[in-house]
């Protein structure tokens, strides 16, 4: 099904076309959650967050709070008994018995003003036990760890998610393939190390908001910044025990996702709020400071690396053991516990694997998805380890890569084989352009210049059966409206979603617009806007719908010019006909049909083209051995390499060049792809050098944007290179797989691999800030 | 709470406004005025993507309290562009592909402009540190810059 017939001249996929949504961007009329008016009945929300790590709450007092004048409502967790959560349902709106990290929400305020509403927050009194914190993962996978949740076994959970109840463990995902015990000592060299990777935050500049409306029927409407409507409006729906088509999210432009407005999270907070305010809007906008605390944050993680080649440099085993710092709630980080399992090989090729991903329960915030999904954090460790290990065999490190890297035909971590990938010519393509192996002289006597590559491999990862779906429909003057449920968080999938369906069709790309707002009551359904899955597998769906459209109008136009459908084709809007040479505009029949000739009736009617996509095709992995025949759709590779210098006086790093190559199948739009590319790298670049949450005793040191620096303008290369790799995906639109997500995968152990590389030091994990690189080199005796 | 009546000169058009003392200029533009271009990202002086011209300075307008506006000159991103025109730094941000999410853009447009402004010919160093106030984590910031570069040379 991968490419539509259609010959057509004009078709603008593979054009850089300019993104359909910059207009309305640069002249601030794009609308964003908090841009919508509600005029004056909109009331607002503030919520009563927990203190401390891990409490029982004893009593809720909310009378006084509930006296200020101005408050409308409060609402505390005794009103929603309903669990909800993505893959493991192990989560309450507003806490019921019991807190589990500092942030957790207690109670809700709603009131005429936001000041009003904060004011009585300080009304509310809650009385807690307070209890012994998990504040390590690997400490809360012991048996002698404190139980968070002692439920654990009776919570609705996903097929593919294995929790051990009576332990923190909700997720063990394991890989038992060959023999890596008896491999071992066929090794040459082996390489240990430990990693850790710390928690981080997604930064997105519009803070999450959520705008809950209750009709008097008990119809719920929901405004937010969401990468997610369909998903909120089913999960939000079953927790309440409704149905979901009570339910409608309008989900308007995203400022920024990264993955944190995905699935569900404070949303629920406002819809519990709007519930006991019937016909009043209520808009809950978390505070910077609230975003760091409590929106979803990434995982850390502790991770366990080992890993031996023969003489001639073949990977020959690994044994990896991640402990992943679920945090509070795992209901959506057990999936990339699994993730991080299916792909713990790293883009390899290795007989022998024996891997543990355990996903734990802390005390920590709750972790959630991020660009990469898992794939960035167990790449930091696991491309250090390749460097170390090609070291040790006394290979050169890009050779060691190319001898080893996944081909065409390999045979994957999970059993099955690698589809066709252009991984050999990312890290050749790559190599190149870092200039691999030429060393330039540092810019000043005090500095120390490297260059480090690392690689990646990333698959989408969601339900073996996640879905989108797409409808065309022409208006009077031929231009084409199509609708989707993928969301525009900044990837610019409108503009490829634009280009895709004037392909398809055979209409200009200009004449296309996109239905947006989402809107689940009028939007097609998409499972989620995440793990860059949209390009390929709502691109289907347009392609499907455009399709759809397609016959529909050469079916009309073939009977009345009595001739076939393959002889007609539709370019620029135009139907024409290779064999009469007839011609025709889209616009003349595309909704009142064309007249039979002598008056003596019409054919056609509204054109409305419909289309779907899902694959099918995704099996089970063993619970035992994680072996299976197809774990998931696809997987995208590709290859990074910086160039730096350290400065010898004070540690720091400045990043001259970066190189990043992937293979992404087809590039619909070549200069968005590229400026995902450039965008993840330096996302990348600022995970590995400032950014971390600082996290004592559960407690948060840094919620700002002063005190959690990211990468600012001042920061980034002065060289940033990006090059495109097209081995097409089978089932992909046009051969396309995704790019948004894997661009940072690889950039922070390329870094590493550079400061190694540079002045021989390794750290255990980022930020590689001045201080820490400074005082291992102080330790290594580089410095004095 | 007190409330003032202010007269203030937004995007070329003279506006009375009653606001009370504590409102931000920010909140005076999204709230009273509905000019929602201007974004919130952080309320507290840290992302940049509130920035205003005021009197031609460009300003984090959530740190500056609408009463000391009494008077002033404020131009926000909807009144960058001219009647059928875009602003250079408009048409240049949109030809080098330096928008994504769109969040930060129009503070950003905002710094650009006043930095042009001031200097019509910046250096690549000049126009990073112009924008090192304003966020953006989407972009990488390339095709910012680009962009502004491409602007300066219209
Ligand atoms: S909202 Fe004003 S600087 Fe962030
Ligand atoms: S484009 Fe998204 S923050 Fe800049």
């Amino acid at each position: 099904m991968a490419e539509p017939k259609v010959e057509n001249s004009t078709s603008p996929v593979g054009e850089s076309k300019i993104r359909i949504d910059a207009r309305e961007k640069v002249t601030g009329a794009a609308i964003y959650a908090d841009d919508i008016q509600f005029g004056n009945s909109l009331l607002h929300a503030r919520i009563k967050r927990s203190p401390h790590p891990h409490a029982l709450i004893k009593k809720i007092n909310s009378e006084k709070a509930l006296a200020l004048p101005g408050v409308k409502a409060i609402v505390t967790g005794q009103d929603f008994p309903g669990y909800i959560g993505l893959y493991l349902k192990d989560r309450f709106f507003f806490c019921r018995d019991r807190v589990r990290y500092v942030g957790d929400p207690v109670a809700g305020v709603v009131a005429v003003s936001e000041e009003i509403a904060e004011k009585a927050l300080g009304l509310i009194e809650v009385e807690y036990e307070i209890l012994e914190p998990v504040l390590d993962p690997e400490y809360g996978a012991r048996p002698e760890a404190p139980l968070l949740h002692p439920d654990l076994g009776k919570y609705a959970v996903a097929s593919f998610i294995f929790p051990q109840p009576g332990t923190n463990i909700s997720n063990h995902f394991k890989i038992r393939k060959g023999d890596v015990n008896g491999a071992w000592e066929k090794c040459t060299a082996i390489v240990e190390h430990k990693y850790r990777i710390p928690h981080i935050q997604h930064v997105p500049i519009e803070p999450h908001i959520a705008i809950a409306k209750v009709d008097e029927a008990g119809e719920i409407t929901l405004w937010g910044s969401s990468q997610s409507p369909f998903a909120q409006r089913n999960l939000i729906a079953q927790s309440l025990g409704i149905s979901p088509g009570k339910m409608r999210v309008i989900a308007p432009y995203v400022g920024g996702g990264f993955g944190c407005k995905a699935g569900v999270s404070m949303e629920s907070l406002a819809v519990a709020i709007a519930m006991k305010v019937k016909g009043r809007p209520v808009k809950l906008l978390l505070t910077r400071e609230e975003e760091f605390f409590t929106a979803f944050v990434r995982q850390g993680l502790t991770a366990y690396f080992k890993m031996g080649c023969d003489e001639n440099g073949r990977l020959l085993a690994m044994e990896n053991t991640f402990y992943w710092d679920g945090g509070a709630y795992t209901e959506y980080g057990v999936n990339i516990t699994r993730a991080a399992g299916y792909s713990s090989s790293g883009p390899y090729e290795v007989p022998n694997v024996k891997t543990d991903s355990y996903c734990v329960y802390t005390n920590h915030p709750v972790g959630g998805a991020m660009r990469g999904f898992g794939m960035p954090e167990i790449h930091a460790g696991l491309e250090q380890c390749i460097d170390e290990l090609a070291l040790r065999i006394g290979m050169d490190a890009v050779e060691f890569r190319k001898l080893n890297c996944l081909k065409t035909g390999s045979t994957l971590v999970t059993g099955s084989r690698m589809h066709a990938t252009g991984l050999s010519q990312c890290i050749e393509k790559t190599a190149e352009a870092i200039g691999w192996g030429k060393k330039a002289p540092p810019s000043a006597p005090n500095k120390r210049r490297g260059k480090g590559m690392a690689l990646m491999w990333k698959a989408p990862a969601m339900p073996p059966n996640a879905g989108s779906s797409a409808w065309v429909e022409l208006a009077e003057d031929g231009t084409l409206n199509v609708g989707v449920g993928g969301q525009e968080i900044g990837q610019g999938v409108f503009t490829v979603a634009a280009q895709m369906a004037a392909a398809a069709l055979g209409v200009a790309y200009e004449s296309v617009r996109i239905a947006a707002p989402i809107d689940t009551r009028y939007s097609p359904y998409e499972w989620q806007t995440v793990a860059s899955r949209l390009t390929w597998s709502m691109g289907n769906a347009i392609v499907n719908a455009a399709k759809d459209a397609r016959k529909q109008i050469l079916d009309i136009v073939a009977e009345a010019w009595d001739e076939t459908p393959d002889d007609l084709n539709i370019v620029n809007g135009v139907v024409i006909s290779y064999k009469s040479e007839k011609e025709i505009p889209l616009k003349n029949l595309v909704i009142y049909g064309l007249p039979k000739p002598g008056d003596q009736g019409w054919r056609g009617g509204p054109i409305i083209g419909r289309g779907s996509f899902m694959p099918t095709y995704v099996t089970g992995l063993d619970a035992e051995t994680g072996q299976g025949e197809r774990a998931v759709v696809h997987y995208t590779t590709g290859a990074q390499a910086v160039e730096l210098e350290v400065d010898l006086d004070t540690g720091r790093i400045e990043i001259i060049k970066g190189v990043s190559t992937f293979d992404i199948g087809k590039a619909i739009n070549p200069e968005l792809v590229e400026a995902q590319m450039e965008g993840g790298f330096v996302q990348g670049m600022s995970s590995a050098l400032f950014e971390s949450l600082q996290l004592k005793d559960g407690v948060l040191r840094n919620p700002s944007f002063v005190d959690y620096r990211i990468a600012t303008s001042s920061d980034i290369p002065k060289d940033l290179q990006s090059y495109i790799v097209e081995v097409p995906q089978d089932d992909g639109p046009w051969g396309a797989r995704g790019i948004g997500e894997h661009s940072m995968v690889p950039t922070i152990p390329a870094i590493a691999n550079a400061i190694y590389d540079a002045v021989g030091v390794r750290l255990e994990g980022p930020p590689f800030t001045a201080e820490k690189v400074y005082l291992a080199m102080l330790d290594a005796g580089i410095v004095k | 709470m007190a409330f003032h009546k202010i007269n203030i000169t937004i995007n070329g058009g003279l506006e009375q406004v009653v606001v009370p003392s504590n409102m931000t200029l920010m909140q005076m533009l999204r709230e009273n005025l509905a000019l929602t271009g201007t974004k919130n990202g952080c309320s507290a002086g840290e992302c940049g993507a509130c920035t205003v011209l005021l009197n031609g300075e460009p300003v984090n307008s959530c740190m500056v309290l609408a009463v000391e506006c009494d008077g002033t000159n404020i131009v926000t991103v909807e009144g960058l562009a001219g009647d059928q025109q875009l602003d250079p730094v408009q048409e240049a941000i949109i030809q080098s592909g330096g928008v994504q999410c769109g969040f930060c853009t129009p503070g950003i447009l905002i710094s650009a402009r006043a930095l042009l402004d001031r200097n019509p010919d910046p250096a690549e160093e000049e126009i990073r540190e112009a924008l090192v106030g304003n966020l953006c984590r989407c972009t990488g910031y390339v095709r910012i810059i680009e962009s502004v570069k491409a602007a300066a040379k219209v």
